[in-house]
């Protein structure tokens, strides 16, 4: 057993927490680029999980993280060229004026 | 140790509070980097150094700053505060607290009660057999040194997903030129 393995519960809890806050702040905000922030935010609450398990099932965890981290990178890039696309049309980031798709 | 973990473990969640909170996207931004900060401190604490160290230059370095670039570029002023009316400030707090209470049941989640739970007999419960993997793993750690644990599974058992990766961030850097110039 590794000496840090009894932080593997508190870690979980605070990854469910920091996912929490993360979700209620999609579900709170309305502006695109905090949305954004939010969801960095959950993707760190998991990348905490993947590196708590890791002390227990070895380096696979770890190595996940970095699959994480390049996916949120590619998915940062692409989501803010989109709003600045959106923004070139609108003059806006909220996403009440956001409605095209609206019937 | 693990005053050291609840120190930073409580400034993760204020900052990340005060983050879905903030008026304005910029202070968001940053109180996301502080939350990053503290994570990484955990991850140096959970035994993942490399982790760590590549959370604070490219997760709170590169991906924050990439950020802060297009918060800078829209120009967006002193908006008013972007908070849903109070049905949707309800609804959020309903659904995030129902999220909370499913997932801290894994605040309960010991080692020793997976080792319980994932055992057919009990023989097999001390978690010092059953989670060998992360052993291994260890030794693999104090032989090769902090990256050189992370890096051999990477390149050998990882390889394709690694490199499949790469093709991904083509596909994004592509994407990202297509979608933010104004003439191709």
């Amino acid at each position: 057993m590794p000496e840090n393995a009894s932080l593997l519960g508190p870690s979980l809890g605070l990854s469910a927490i920091l996912f929490t806050l993360g979700v209620a702040g999609v579900l709170l905000r309305r502006n695109a680029i905090v949305l954004f922030v939010c969801i960095e935010l959950m993707l760190n609450a998991v990348n905490l999980s993947f590196v708590a398990l890791a002390q227990l099932h070895g380096a696979s965890g770890q190595i996940m993280v970095f699959f994480v981290m390049t996916v949120a990178a590619a998915e940062a890039a692409v989501g803010l060229a989109i709003i600045l696309a959106i923004f070139r049309h609108k003059q806006s980031v909220d996403l009440q004026n956001i409605n095209l798709l609206k019937g | 140790m693990h005053a050291v973990f609840y120190f930073f473990a409580a400034c993760a969640v204020i900052t990340a509070a005060l983050c879905i909170l903030s008026p304005t996207a910029l202070s968001a931004v940053l109180w996301l980097v502080t939350t990053m900060l503290s994570l990484a401190a955990i991850y140096v604490l959970l035994g993942a150094q490399f982790v760590a160290a590549i959370q604070v230059l490219v997760y709170a370095g590169a991906v924050m700053v990439l950020f802060l670039f297009v918060i800078m570029l829209l120009n967006l002023g002193t908006a008013k505060s972007d908070l849903r009316g109070p049905s949707g400030v309800a609804a959020a707090i309903v659904i995030a607290g129902l999220l909370l209470v499913e997932l801290v049941a894994l605040w309960r989640y010991t080692p020793a009660r997976l080792a319980r739970e994932v055992a057919q007999a009990p023989a097999f419960s001390d978690p010092a057999t059953l989670f060998v993997a992360g052993e291994i793993a260890r030794q693999e750690t104090a032989a090769r040194g902090v990256v050189g644990g992370v890096a051999a599974p990477l390149f050998q058992a990882y390889l394709v997903p690694f490199e499949l990766t790469s093709i991904l961030l083509l596909a994004a850097i592509v994407g990202a030129v297509v979608l933010a110039k104004r003439r191709i």
